[in-house]
């Protein structure tokens, strides 16, 4: 194949030096399953733990205050409510004494309540996100497996098909098709679906071309795995395919794809926020984070708090993701320790015989 | 390796064949090119929808018109034809001659920020990486994750606001009040407290004595009003060329080696005379002048080290050269400096010189020094931004490469047979942690070009974001399609050097022919 063949070596470096330190470390976690060890892994991992917490209260917040999907939630307003002006607009919710006022994050020039407009963004932010990393994941996942293992020609096919997308920026890639999923002249086929659901829409054409860094991942995975004995045992024991797959080969390349979906995810927030900033993601009059920093940037010197409240959501969901993913990364990968000194030099020594590895995942 | 590589550029020619295509056919499946005049009220608007369907050849179905315009753009290949042909833009502009306009602008943008990027954040990976574990390595950790999840177009609107705004307010009146003062201090100093490490006492020394000096410098700038009138003078260029010639000395040979340091300290001493010599000649400057003067500089650094010689003569050379450049570099600066108050009260500029959009001041005259400032003025917002969102990446992939090296055992032999701490570091583990950094950065410089799109837009720079933008929003494919070609064929050559540096770099990894 004409593919860059470094990658393959380094990746299969990479998964040997993997199972080297997962067997050393197996003697300090022996009589557990490989889940309870990442579980308790991911579990000690302090930033994580912030981050996975921070991520649910924004998420319940988000979902519950203005409502969704057809259910109306606890906050008096609604994105598009407009309402008299309270002190101007500045925001009424203070620290000392703890209050939350009427608008909390203020009001925009005609009104708008900015908390119930930034739950919305953050909404519409968290479900193009998930669309994203569900079907950037799924896409990936079975590409990637599909060449890794059965190799020939169908490897040929669906690598050239990669590299035929990986070679367009993803940012050019997903303003196009951004700008598709916008598209709402007559006669379109998917205008009647998207007038309502238009978020839902980007969300899966992101989702459909964000896949490719994920695809070659998980062929590294395939690559390697498929060599090994116990895929060679379970075949001449007379495994189908589809068996050796989905029961042999796929619970092992998981802990690559799970990392990986989430630090897609990571970026798929500021890739959403990017495109709605550039007018080419989220439309008025529905609204998103970044449409909100795009739509207020000017008023900055008047009315400050249109700006913050909108970025500093944006960061905070963004920051959760990836310290989740540094958390889950640390818990799959035994190499690579962050956390607690001490056990961490500990396997930084057994595994300090292997070769100098390019971080795969950096790309993504 | 020559199979290989024409193998690869073959491989290439179809993959950006069929990704050309598919980008001409979801460009132009995006929106309705005569959308804007189907809702205006013109007289003549029947006219002018004719004229944009002639002109942009609408009424051939899109995945002809993809292989009219290959067509054109396969004459590109022809070698001193001349006959390149992308296509017009919807105002009728050449698209070649809208690319290499655009083109000029992005490097501006970009290249001063990746530059100092790759070098900012190489450096705090290796430090953190020597320092695992330590306040500064979580603190940085921490910066660089931030770092990673902040949303350009936010840190640039927040950047015009403090960065451009609140500076030029602060430049009419630059008095730095003393509270403020010490409190800057204070905050550098806990920094270098933080960065230097090692037993307390030395923190609090080192913190203590960047404290001091750090407000003392600024009691003083406020009371000459030096943010006004900027300047360095031979005296301060002096004390920091020996600063530089210790600093430079120290990590490429050691002070061991005396005569390293002599001979960058007898560059200091060129340095500062020459500083009186080249400053007529600096009057009347122009970049190729300036360039061919930094050549010079390091030729006559090498040079002294050279005739310096010493056990190590490479070390010589090279501490020399560096501390050249980087005296030269001085130099410059006070040149800037001394340009500085007749760029702010130009009358175009008037007394607010943090530019907030544009590349340049329109209209603006003066000789190469105004014009320099006025560009360096325009850039210094998204250069800040592009470095604070792509530092992270390089931080983080340094300080794991580092600290993968640091564990191997080939350190451990440096370090059992005596070898120095900074040649263990410097010779042994940074040039091993380099190898997988240079794919990296070969990655990134491909990725360039069409890399900041947002930026582009928040400061309003007309490169090939903007083109690529401005194109898909009119869905006119043939601006996109330029963007494209271009952004992909750099990507591309830059990926194959990429693999090839590696297996030179690496000689275990080998590549199949």
């Amino acid at each position: 194949m004409s593919q860059p063949t470094q990658e393959e070596e380094l990746l299969a470096q990479q998964a040997l030096a993997e199972a080297a330190a997962t067997h050393a470390s197996s003697e300090v976690t022996s009589g557990l399953s490989q889940g309870q060890i990442v579980r308790k892994r991911f579990f000690g991992h302090t930033g994580a733990l912030i981050g996975l917490a921070v991520f649910a209260v924004i998420f319940l917040l988000a979902f519950t205050s203005v409502g969704a999907f057809g259910i109306p939630g606890w906050w008096k307003y609604n994105h598009v409510d407009v309402s008299p002006l309270v002190n101007d607009g500045a925001p009424t919710s203070s620290f000392w004494p703890l209050a939350w006022g009427e608008h909390p994050f203020g009001q925009d020039r005609i009104g708008l309540d900015l908390f119930a407009m930034t739950m919305r963004g953050a909404q519409q932010s968290i479900t193009v996100m998930v669309l994203i990393g569900a079907i950037a994941g799924a896409v990936g996942a079975i590409v990637g497996g599909l060449a890794g293992y059965f190799r020939g020609w169908v490897e040929a096919i669906l690598m050239r098909l990669t590299d035929v997308i990986i070679i367009i920026p993803l940012l050019l890639l997903a303003a196009v098709v951004g700008q598709i999923a916008n598209r709402r002249d007559e006669g379109s086929w998917l205008t009647g679906f998207a007038a309502n659901n238009g978020v839902v829409i980007l969300g899966i054409f992101l989702g459909f071309v964000s896949w490719v860094g994920l695809a070659r991942l998980v062929r590294g995975e395939f690559l390697t795995l498929r060599e090994r004995e116990f895929v060679d045992a379970a075949r001449i024991s007379g495994a189908s395919n589809a068996r050796i797959i989905f029961k042999h080969i796929l619970p092992n390349a998981v802990g690559v794809l799970i990392v990986n979906v989430t630090l897609t995810m990571s970026a798929a927030i500021l890739l959403e926020t990017a495109l709605s900033y550039l007018g080419l993601g989220v439309k008025a009059p529905d609204t998103s984070l970044g449409l909100l920093v795009a739509q207020n940037q000017e008023a900055f010197a008047t009315r400050p708090w249109l700006f913050w409240f909108p970025g500093l959501f944006i960061i905070l969901i963004c920051l959760s993701i990836n310290f989740i993913g540094d958390g889950l990364r640390d818990a799959f990968d035994p190499r690579q320790k962050k956390f607690k000194a001490k056990t961490a030099i500990e396997t930084t020594r057994h595994s300090s015989t292997t070769a100098p590895v390019a971080d795969a995942s950096k790309g993504s | 390796m020559v199979t290989y590589i024409v193998r690869r550029l073959v491989t290439a020619a179809f993959i950006l064949l069929g990704a050309s295509f598919l980008v001409y056919l979801l460009t132009a499946l995006s929106g309705d090119p005569l959308e804007e005049l189907r809702t205006s009220s013109a007289p003549n608007r029947q006219a002018l929808m004719d004229a944009r369907i002639n002109l942009l050849d609408l009424d051939t179905p899109a995945p002809l018109r993809y292989f009219k315009w290959l067509g054109g753009a396969a004459q590109c290949l022809v070698p001193f034809g001349n006959a390149c042909n992308l296509g017009k833009n919807i105002a009728g502009q050449p698209i070649t001659e809208a690319l290499g306009f655009a083109l000029v602008q992005t490097l501006t943008l970009v290249t001063g920020a990746t530059i100092l990027a790759i070098l900012i954040g190489i450096s705090l990976g290796i430090v953190t990486a020597l320092r695992q574990y330590s306040a500064l390595d979580y603190g940085v950790t921490f910066m660089a994750f931030l770092f990673f999840s902040l949303p350009i177009f936010w840190v640039a609107v927040l950047l015009k606001e403090f960065g451009a705004i609140g500076f030029n307010d602060f430049l009419r009146n630059p008095e730095i009040p003393p509270v403020v003062a010490l409190g800057i201090g204070a905050v550098l100093g806990i920094v270098g407290a933080v960065v230097v490490g090692g037993a307390v006492r030395r923190r609090l020394i080192v913190g203590g004595s960047v404290f001091a000096a750090v407000s003392l410098i600024l009691f003083y700038f406020s009371l000459t009003q030096w943010f006004r009138n900027p300047g360095l003078g031979p005296v301060i260029i002096a004390i920091m060329g020996v600063g530089i010639a210790f600093g430079i000395t120290i990590l490429v040979s050691g002070l061991k080696n005396r005569k390293a340091l002599q001979s960058s300290l007898i560059v200091v001493g060129i340095g500062v005379v020459a500083y009186f010599a080249v400053q007529p000649l600096l009057n009347d400057a122009t970049g190729l002048m300036i360039f061919l003067l930094a050549i010079a500089t390091i030729l006559v650094g090498v040079a002294v080290g050279y005739f310096m010689g010493g056990y190590d003569r490479g070390q010589s050379m090279r501490a020399a050269g560096l501390t050249a450049f980087l005296v030269g570099f001085l130099v410059v600066v006070d040149k800037f400096m001394q340009a500085w108050p007749s760029y702010f009260n130009n009358s175009r500029v008037r007394g607010r010189p943090i530019a907030t959009i544009g590349a340049g001041t329109p209209n603006i005259q003066g000789d190469f020094w105004i014009m320099s400032t006025d560009t360096l003025t325009h850039l210094v917002l998204p250069t800040i931004a592009l470095i604070l969102v792509s530092l992270a990446s390089y931080t983080r992939f340094t300080r794991s490469s580092m600290l993968e090296i640091m564990n191997m055992d080939y350190i451990r032999t440096a370090r059992a047979k005596g070898l120095s701490e900074r040649s263990v570091i410097m010779g042994h583990a940074f040039r091993n942690a380099l190898i997988p950094i240079a794919t990296i950065v070969a990655f990134d410089i491909g990725a360039l070009i069409g890399g900041a799109v947002i930026t582009e837009t928040v400061f309003s720079v007309r490169g090939m974001g903007f083109l690529f933008i401005d194109g898909l929003l009119h869905t006119d494919p043939n601006p996109v399609m330029g963007v494209f070609l271009c952004v992909a064929i750099t990507a591309m050559v830059f990926n194959l050097i990429a693999d090839l540096a590696y297996s030179a770099l690496d000689p275990r990894v080998r590549i199949k022919a």
